[in-house]
């Protein structure tokens, strides 16, 4: 198991790096950043001169190796846009995208997972249709109209809750968080929402399939046969069952809920990771989006290895292959 | 560590209430859609880094609302008996808010500074060959030649302490290549009307009222503290104000103007902005790039372009794609920029049969097709304006592709002349014609004509606008600007569509107007009593 968390860690830097590859040949059809970077007044010959310093006008294969060499010397450079170092942005943004994202999965996970239960065993009831049709908002409808929708119930006719921001914070170190403030946690409240509707949705409804599948086969027949209480059926033999493919799936939804939270973090200006990459490619700000990408990459190569660990904490099967594998 | 930071937190917290509670004023938050990029004055020449830094930072002089300058940290201006000298008077007594004094060492520190290689500012200061101190309140500058109308390119090159900067290693604003942040970028001491106390770019910035600011008895400056937030997406911008959680908003989206107006306890202020919208057409290649004309070039011929512009329905344009938040133009130079003639500003009705007319007679009797290049991302409703242009120009036969791309993208195609066909929009900070001429209308050059696209290159006129430098009699000069300008209209170069018009909104208790550069002067805002 740890070889292959290292081997995952491996191809991690792989995955990364083809990333960023990747990334500097894209960059030259997103823009020219000499163009956000000087005013109206600029002569060519300024222009010119801005883009020579900066190495833009170099081969990208250039670029690139300048940009690896960089890095590796723990340099990711200077932002075109704030003119700051952007690991202190990725950095300073990093708490408050973490935040909301694990909040917002959390809530999905357990949302879902309950009502993916409750509509599997009260099939036909009033209320697990009402939910089912009502999940079909939550997979049809765009983020930013129910980000919207609930900033105008919430924000400016209750007013209730902030409508944007991330309302006071208290530091620690280089992490900051909002839950230890009122305004900060009521300011968690909409964009969390926003963001776990769609997540909520898709596992609820993965959850209800997959126990619907338990329910009917052979050992959970034998199981009520043998008198066990509902309950322990449902939750002990059934759900158990249904873990693993829930697993993956909320696994790459967190990856993508960190990596991707741009819609909400738009709308409700969150101050994460999500809206600093929208603003950094407005701008072409080529150091930003290139650290923000292959930070992506990262994130999703280690919550995939962590699904994939988890695999062997929730289905015994795994284990027991593994150890007797390693018997001589 | 925990229990320390957090207490400070929560100290620092009832610290910033109490001190809001006990001055008994204003506190505003003032809403924007995009936040200053630095607060180096000198770094970035952009409209939302030059209005959080003129709350902060002084220029010698400054720019009303109407259009005239007033004395800021220069009490007098003028052309001295050699007329590449110009003197500047200082204002005495004004100190920097780390309480330093402020003298014409820092002036000459400022546009030195500004004049450098790393700054974005030195295209206001080209003409300038020398800044010095004559005593301690008289600046001169020497100009390389002759220039008549250098003080308006001075309302935005913002003042820093000498002495403050030589400690903390700013004497050089931002260079985009270093590894490190400039201390300015986040830091600053000017002799504005408020001062820094705490920066998080993107998210707030809060400043407060300078009591020592010299001017504390002169305007206003009922507002005691100023939190700049940004909020990008539109309509959450709209909703904060709406919910009261932000009092002023600066850039309201056109379609929400007539909301907001009918909204209680939200008023909204509406100006011409110092910026025109319009086409402009390759009149100098051989062959157009994008078009099924081969061989020739069809906005070569002035009844082409003359068709364009009669085709273009500007009233149509205001109506349906600006909801009437628009000025109808016919020339690039807003009402407020020296040189504007009604005559100018005017435009042929539309006319598609006659437009059509036009077309023939240069033997395109079906029209012809181009590629059109528009910003997506840059003026209110650009690609809307394209779409309907687009739309009218199908009307008389010119079929125009609409390509429509971020202004990363469509700038860059301009300031290289790749483009057939284009919109784009032009501010005249300077407020003065010869600024529209040199960038918009003379030849290409390394000093001149680097956003003329159109391969537009006369020079008579030409030398008419270089002429225009050194004209140190202001009659003979604006004379001089009223002939190139009908030589121009008699060319239509550009197609111009309309001025922009800028809409802030606010609680009722605040009037703050629109300025033209869309700028907020926070020391004259006096609040309503209701």
């Amino acid at each position: 198991m740890i070889a292959y968390a290292l081997r995952s860690l491996a191809q991690a830097v792989v995955v990364t790096l083809a990333v960023a590859l990747i990334a500097f040949t894209m960059f030259r059809f997103v823009g020219d950043p000499v163009a956000s970077m000087m005013g109206q007044e600029a002569s060519l010959a300024d222009r010119a001169e801005l883009a020579e310093r900066l190495g833009l006008n170099q081969p990208v294969h250039v670029q690139f190796a300048r940009y690896l060499r960089d890095i590796a010397q723990g340099n990711f450079g200077i932002s075109y846009r704030q003119g700051r170092p952007v690991a202190d942005l990725l950095a300073e943004r990093l708490p408050a995208t973490v935040e909301l994202a694990v909040l917002s999965a959390a809530f999905a996970l357990v949302a879902g997972v309950a009502l993916g239960v409750y509509t599997a065993i009260r099939r036909t009831g009033l209320l697990a249709n009402f939910v089912m049709s009502f999940s079909l908002i939550g997979v049809s409808l765009p983020t930013f109209l129910i980000g919207i929708g609930l900033i105008y119930v919430f924000a400016v006719e209750l007013r209730w809750l902030p409508s944007f921001g991330r309302g006071e914070v208290v530091k620690f170190g280089w992490w900051s968080t909002g839950l230890l403030t009122e305004s900060g946690r009521k300011s968690l409240v909409m964009p969390a929402m926003t963001l776990a509707f769609y997540q909520l949705t898709l596992i609820m409804r993965l959850v209800r399939a997959e126990m619907l599948e338990a329910m009917r086969t052979d050992y959970i027949k034998f199981a009520r046969a043998r008198g066990i209480p509902e309950r322990s059926i449902w939750f002990r033999h059934a759900l158990r069952n249904t873990m693993i493919p829930v697993t993956t799936i909320a696994g790459l939804q967190l990856g993508s809920v960190i990596a991707f939270a741009i819609v909400t973090e738009s709308v409700f200006q969150w101050p994460g990771l999500g809206s600093l990459f929208v603003q950094a490619v407005e701008f072409v700000d080529i150091p930003v989006m290139a650290a923000y990408l292959m930070f992506v990459a990262l994130v999703f190569v280690l919550v995939n290895l962590i699904v994939d660990l988890l695999y062997f904490v929730l289905d015994p099967r795994l284990r027991a292959g593994t150890l007797a594998a390693a018997r001589p | 560590m925990f229990a320390q930071s957090r207490l400070f937190a929560t100290a620092l917290v009832a610290a910033t209430a109490l001190g809001i509670a006990a001055a008994d004023a204003r506190s505003v938050k003032w809403a924007r859609s995009g936040d200053a990029l630095t607060l180096d004055p000198h770094a970035q020449n952009e409209g939302p880094t030059a209005s959080l830094n003129r709350q902060m930072y002084e220029p010698l002089v400054e720019r009303a609302v109407d259009g005239k300058l007033l004395p800021t940290l220069a009490l007098s201006w003028r052309i001295t008996d050699d007329p590449t000298v110009w003197e500047f008077k200082l204002r005495p007594g004004v100190k920097f808010h780390n309480g330093n004094a402020f003298d014409a060492s820092d002036v000459v520190f400022s546009l030195d500074r500004a004049r450098l290689p790393t700054s974005d500012y030195k295209g206001y200061l080209t003409s300038v060959e020398k800044v010095t101190a004559v005593d301690p309140l008289t600046v001169h500058v020497k100009t390389k030649g002759p220039n008549p109308i250098f003080v308006q390119n001075l309302t935005n090159l913002f003042i820093m302490d000498k002495e403050w900067s030589e400690t903390n290693n700013v004497q050089k604003p931002q260079d985009f290549k270093n590894k490190e942040e400039n201390f300015a970028v986040r830091n600053s001491n000017g002799t504005g009307p408020f001062a820094l106390i705490s920066r998080e770019p993107d998210v707030r910035t809060v400043l407060r009222r300078h009591d020592g600011y010299w001017g504390r008895g002169e305007f206003p400056m009922e507002i005691a503290e100023l939190v700049l937030t940004p909020i990008k997406a539109d309509a959450t911008r709209v909703a904060a104000l709406l919910s009261g959680e932000v009092d002023f908003v600066q850039d309201v989206p056109v379609q929400d103007v007539e909301r907001l107006k009918n909204a209680p306890k939200v008023t909204v202020n509406v100006g011409p902005e110092n910026r025109t919208i319009f086409l402009g057409m390759d009149m100098g290649a051989k062959e157009l790039r994008s078009s099924d004309v081969k061989g020739k070039n069809p906005f070569a011929d002035r009844r082409v372009r003359q068709a364009v512009n009669m085709s273009v329905n500007r009233t149509a344009i205001q109506k349906v794609v600006m909801r009437g938040q628009s000025v109808p133009a016919g020339a690039i130079v807003p009402p407020f920029v020296n040189g504007y003639t009604t005559a100018l500003d005017t435009w042929p009705a539309p006319d598609n049969a006659k437009a059509k007319a036009l077309l023939a007679e240069a033997g395109y009797p079906s029209g012809f097709s181009v590629s059109f290049n528009c910003p997506n991302d840059r003026y209110l409703n650009d690609e809307a304006i394209c779409q309907a242009v687009v739309g009218m120009l199908g009307q008389i036969g010119i079929k125009a592709n609409l390509v429509s791309q971020s202004k990363s993208l469509h700038f860059p195609l301009i300031q290289k002349a790749q483009t057939d066909f284009y919109l784009v929009g032009w501010g005249v900070p300077p407020y003065d014609s010869e600024y529209i001429f040199s960038y918009l209308h003379h030849s290409r050059s390394d000093k001149y004509g680097s956003w003329n696209a159109t391969g537009y290159a006369n020079a008579e006129v030409d030398k008419l606008i270089e002429g225009l430098s050194s004209e140190t009699d202001l009659g003979k000069r604006n004379a001089a600007i009223a002939k190139i300008w009908e030589t121009l209209a008699a060319e239509t170069l550009y197609v111009a569509i309309h001025h922009q018009v800028l809409a802030h909104a606010m609680k009722n208790d605040l009037d703050i107007p629109v300025h033209p550069e869309n700028q907020v002067f926070f020391k004259l805002v006096a609040l309503r009593k209701s």
